[in-house]
């Protein structure tokens, strides 16, 4: 469980979290919604460690980012999963070396030992025989599937996805968003996912989390979205011209 | 203002580079890696360089001696002065603060944009010791290259002599052995070992903390190797002036 109370953080002059307290549920896909500007990405660089919040505290099972010491920060560190917008993989190294990584950085396993949980993790994200390509030789939707596997592959606690199905086709975005969801279920990992796909909303909503212009304005489930009767919500779930048109046959039919 | 916090965040990254050490079996694997990239990789262009400036060192100092009483001898030890003070420890480092420094800059820069380096961060890894550390040591080999320049420059400079017909080759020994001071060389490697710290972290400061997008990349490996190129002629100088004016 990852709780966040209080938090604020500005840059030069601009105030971009103004306050946001929430919390977000183990085993579960919590989502953070927004119009871009709104500060989503903001406030999950800040409960990574990134940025770091001129006020208020952030809590990985009820203890603070902020009074842990370098080595408790380094620690929690290594339970942490990301999948960065653009998926970040090194370069520089093939597949392989890119999801053994992590271990290869924080355990003494044996190089057999590291394989066989790189081909376990490559092996439930769906890829195969993609081991000795670099990054550059595979599409957009297996990259991200690979920076899944390198994000899950020390078993973290916590998942944190920005954007995971920007720059996607639908019916890939569909596919990592449901891999989001299962993976989340399977290793009972607390998942914060930053989004502005309503259709992610609709798949892996199950705590939604909406912020505008850097204060959290609306939370619930993604059952409870379409029921709320909030200004802000509707409008930015019907900000989405298909959205809108569902709701005006919908109208229509009474 | 501006180039005051440059300065000081320089210094503090400098800090960061040395403390929180990556884990020593994947530093062993960078270093090896980075000696190749930035090493090895650069043995073609110095070697090309530096026979044929040897080379034309040798010829023109033999075309300014108008004077029969000056001995041949002087073309040998004009080009072992030339090439082991100043071209192959100085003149070597611009080329490879243009080389080397934007490889630096742009690969770092790239890495920043792409971010691979918050990936690290978020990892719990110093980026700052994981990315420059090694090069800092790769580049602790780099007298090994001035050593190679140094040796090409003065045969560059001994094919021309000889086969151009400018001096006997017995002539062009006496001058590389004539009036020989071991401190020159001392003063030759002191600085080298100075520029190559240049040329490790300048660039990759300018890479780490640049902002932007392909377009900044572009800009900061420019801005790097001007910066880099200043710090080695300035250096030089004072060097220069420390060591050798006493």
């Amino acid at each position: 469980m990852i709780k966040v109370e209080d938090v604020h953080k500005s840059f030069g002059e601009e105030e971009i979290l103004k306050g946001i307290t929430t919390e977000f549920d183990k085993g579960k896909t919590n989502l953070i919604i927004g119009q871009s500007g709104s500060g989503k990405t903001v406030l999950l660089k800040c409960m990574i460690g990134l940025f770091k919040p001129e006020q208020g505290k952030i809590f990985y099972d009820d203890k603070a980012i902020q009074s842990m010491n370098d080595e408790e920060q380094r620690q929690l560190r290594e339970e942490i999963g990301m999948l960065f917008q653009g998926g970040a993989l090194f370069d520089s190294m093939n597949i392989e070396e890119n999801v053994m990584f992590p271990l290869r950085m924080f355990t003494k396993q044996k190089k057999e030992d590291m394989l066989a949980r790189v081909n376990e993790v490559l092996n439930r994200v769906d890829l195969e025989n993609v081991n000795k390509k670099f990054p550059a030789e595979i599409s957009g939707g297996m990259q991200k599937r690979v920076s899944i596997a390198r994000a899950i592959v020390n078993k973290p606690k916590f998942l944190f996805c920005d954007e995971p199905n920007s720059g996607l086709d639908p019916n890939t975005a569909t596919l990592i968003d449901n891999l989001i969801q299962e993976i989340t279920h399977e290793y009972d990992i607390t998942t914060i996912v930053v989004t502005h796909d309503m259709n992610s909303v609709m798949e892996i909503g199950e705590k939604v989390v909406l912020l505008k212009e850097g204060k959290l304005v609306w939370q619930g489930t993604n059952q409870e979205i379409f029921k709320t009767d909030n200004e802000d919500v509707t409008n930015f779930v019907y900000s989405s011209n298909l959205f809108k048109k569902i709701r005006d046959v919908q109208l229509k039919e009474g | 203002m501006k180039y005051l916090q440059d300065i000081g965040s320089y210094f503090l990254m400098l800090k960061k580079v040395f403390s929180s050490f990556t884990k020593t079996s994947v530093l062993k694997h960078l270093i090896f890696k980075e000696i190749n990239d930035l090493m090895i990789s650069s043995l073609g262009i110095v070697a090309f360089i530096s026979f044929f400036v040897g080379g034309v060192v040798a010829i023109q100092t033999a075309l300014n001696m108008n004077n029969p009483l000056i001995p041949k001898s002087l073309i040998g030890f004009a080009t072992r002065q030339s090439v082991i003070l100043e071209f192959a420890p100085t003149f070597i480092s611009i080329i490879m603060a243009g080389k080397v420094g934007s490889f630096i800059t742009s690969s770092i820069g790239s890495m920043r944009v792409t971010e691979q380096i918050d990936a690290l961060e978020v990892m719990g890894i110093n980026s700052l010791n994981y990315l420059v550390f090694p090069k800092i040591v790769a580049l602790m080999f780099y007298p090994f290259l001035i050593v190679i320049s140094m040796f090409l420059g003065i045969l560059g400079g001994w094919v021309a002599g000889v086969y151009g017909g400018f001096s006997s080759s017995t002539a062009f020994i006496s001058g590389l052995q004539d009036s020989f001071i071991p401190y020159q060389l001392f003063y030759a490697f002191f600085k080298t070992f100075v520029f190559a710290f240049i040329l490790a972290t300048v660039p990759s400061w300018q890479g780490f903390y640049m902002k932007g997008g392909a377009l900044e990349v572009g800009r900061a490996s420019t801005t790097s190797f001007v910066w880099t190129s200043v710090l080695i002629i300035s250096a030089n100088y004072i060097i220069t002036q420390l060591l050798l004016s006493s």
